[in-house]
């Protein structure tokens, strides 16, 4: 019952982009994906959530290939927070999340009260009513979180976890909504679900992931918990300049997310 | 702005109650439209005689009969599945392009059928007079759109994926070559099959006719139909194409319902009408500002807006010069022109973002 990707090799325009990746992101864990840029994070998450197929190798969701699943049941056990969403018509915020649940069977009772918790949930409570063009790029990013919360709002079904891809979830918000996200991520895996993540930020990763993949053009440098994969040897070898985990500049101001209290 | 007024019964900026009582006030509006239509024309007959008579057990005159039910009757009904095709296809071309200026016209629909129109109006001439009878130019258009249509789906489509930026690109290349075919056949044509091009381009519902009806209004109405089907695959599409997979939607399949649904409504519309323009665009635009974007109420409020404006448009084409007729073309253009104009000027920030 995890999400896991089994050699997975995939060119996307004659470029290897995925060269030989195995992987498996737990239930009831947060997983994050990082790496540099052009490193493949994104792509491995685009396999992982069936948008595009490997060429080699197979991805399989709670035991089961991706491949023979339907987009509907697909829907029902994963959810996806895209980079960017350009959005083309004037949609409120609770017409987005609706489009979540197209897939789901829910009365229409339970479907309002699912939008209404989504938005609650990502702090955007009294955002229902408002038109998503009018809004900043860090509230337009955390609808589409609402939206993609609604769709597989319970951490577990029948079957096994559900699952939250999230890619890049935190890129456009501020420290105290990238806290806000996070935690949320957190939570949904602390109550039986498997989030997987594409992160950036190496100080929330190591903050708020249980399990992190390290990538590197194209194929996993290091897989394990934190403490395993974020030292100083690994992280300078796939950045590409020299890094040093948990010690302190000699001077200068420096912030991190971990002091941070609500 | 609009998100103000939206306090719906429950849960803020869901707008399906507006969408659905929108959809009853438009209902309303057609019947009346209709009606009047009915009503509306040469000779002195009127709807609220005739229903007297009707009451009152008394027999129409047969001409009157003929007026109504063989003249006024099907250019009526032709009017309301024009109008409502055209906006009805317009509205799914806009969700599928995701793109508020979509409409068929990009299909290569318009002007396959076009040339198919043309070369009917100026070869048919050439043809054995057992061949070319009324239905030639009809049915040449037809051919020709659908025509256009398939070829521009399959260049469009690789492995089973169409390509939407890839269709309205090629939409433009074939339209430009399509344009100059149909330009070397005008260039043959006598002045009689100058102007009867010139006025098939501005579009008519005078020729409509029983005959007509039963070719192209099946076809039509199978497009209306299938329709609201495409609601929530089209609300998905908003979202991008990988995210309404990601909900759950059947991308491809809801593609390539809306292009064939689309291809068939104009198709059959252009061949009995002519070239209306301006329906498809402004209607889904003007419901979009009154209800929002989502299709569950769009699909079916542009039908019947888009209806009542082509038969409100047909009425106006009737009177303006009557006993003679202007194109309807001109009517739609010169109402719909102005008006689209102030709809943008008065919700500029509608459009960008």
């Amino acid at each position: 019952m995890s999400l896991c990707a089994r050699d997975l090799s995939l060119r996307l325009r004659r470029r290897l982009i995925l060269n030989r990746v195995a992987m498996t992101a737990p239930p009831g864990a947060l997983t994050a994906i990082i790496g540099p840029n052009a490193s493949g994070k994104t792509t491995l998450l685009r396999a992982l959530t069936g948008e595009i197929a490997p060429d080699h190798g197979q991805v399989a969701l709670n035991g089961r290939d991706l491949a023979a699943l339907s987009p509907g049941m697909l829907a029902a056990k994963r959810a996806v927070l895209p980079q960017h969403s350009v959005i083309s018509f004037p949609f409120t915020a609770s017409e987005i999340v609706r489009i979540g649940l197209t897939a789901s069977a829910h009365p229409e009772a339970r479907r309002n009260v699912l939008i209404r918790s989504a938005l609650a949930a990502v702090d955007l409570p009294d955002f229902a009513g408002r038109l998503y063009q009018e809004m900043s790029g860090g509230e337009q990013q955390r609808v589409q979180l609402a939206r993609a919360l609604a769709q597989v709002w319970r951490p577990t079904g029948d079957d096994g976890p559900n699952w939250l891809l999230l890619d890049e979830p935190v890129s456009s918000l501020d420290i105290a909504h990238q806290l806000t996200v996070m935690r949320l991520a957190r939570d949904y895996a602390s109550r039986g679900g498997g989030v997987v993540a594409v992160m950036h930020d190496l100080n929330l990763t190591a903050m708020f992931a249980d399990h992190v993949v390290l990538m590197r053009n194209g194929q996993v440098q290091g897989e394990g918990a934190p403490a395993e994969v974020l030292t100083d040897a690994l992280l300078s070898k796939a950045y590409g300049c020299n890094l040093a985990v948990s010690r302190t500049p000699a001077e200068g101001i420096w912030l991190l997310p971990q002091m941070a209290s609500v | 702005m609009v998100a103000l007024e939206l306090r719906g019964d429950n849960l803020a900026g869901d707008r399906r109650h507006l969408g659905r009582a929108l959809s009853m006030w438009l209902l309303a509006l057609l019947m009346v439209v209709s009606l009047l239509s009915l009503g509306h024309g040469a000779s002195g007959l009127s709807v609220p005689s005739v229903l007297a008579d009707w009451a009152a057990g008394r027999e129409l005159a047969v001409t009157d009969r003929v007026i109504l039910i063989d003249i006024r009757l099907p250019r009526v009904l032709t009017g309301i599945l024009v109008g409502a095709g055209l906006a009805v296809s317009g509205a799914i071309m806009q969700g599928l392009f995701r793109n508020p200026l979509a409409d068929p016209g990009l299909l290569g629909v318009s002007s396959g059928a076009s040339l198919g129109a043309i070369s009917a109006i100026v070869l048919g001439g050439m043809l054995p007079a057992a061949i070319a009878g009324w239905y030639l130019v009809p049915l040449a258009a037809f051919a020709g759109g659908w025509a256009a249509m398939l070829l521009l789906y399959a260049i469009a489509t690789r492995q089973g994926r169409t390509s939407v930026a890839t269709m309205l690109l090629a939409g433009i290349a074939l339209a430009a070559m399509i344009g100059a075919v149909g330009g070397l056949i005008v260039y043959r044509a006598d002045d009689q099959q100058l102007r009867d091009l010139t006025f098939w381009g501005l579009g008519s519902l005078a020729g409509a006719s029983w005959t007509k009806l039963i070719v192209a209004g099946p076809v039509i109405a199978a497009a209306l139909i299938v329709a609201p089907a495409l609601s929530s695959g089209l609300n998905g599409l908003a979202l991008g194409e990988a995210a309404a997979a990601h909900v759950g939607i059947r991308v491809q399949r809801v593609k390539t319902a809306a292009i064939l649904a689309t291809a068939a409504a104009t198709g059959a519309a252009v061949a009995i009408s002519g070239g209306i323009g301006f329906v498809g665009i402004v209607v889904p635009h003007l419901l979009r500002l009154l209800a929002g974007p989502d299709h569950r109420w769009l699909l079916v409020n542009s039908g019947l807006l888009g209806a009542s404006v082509l038969l409100v448009a047909d009425m106006i084409s009737r009177s303006v010069v009557a006993p003679a007729e202007l194109p309807i073309g001109i009517i739609t253009a010169m109402i719909g022109g102005p008006f689209f104009l102030w709809v943008l000027m008065s919700n500029r920030r509608m459009l960008d973002g």
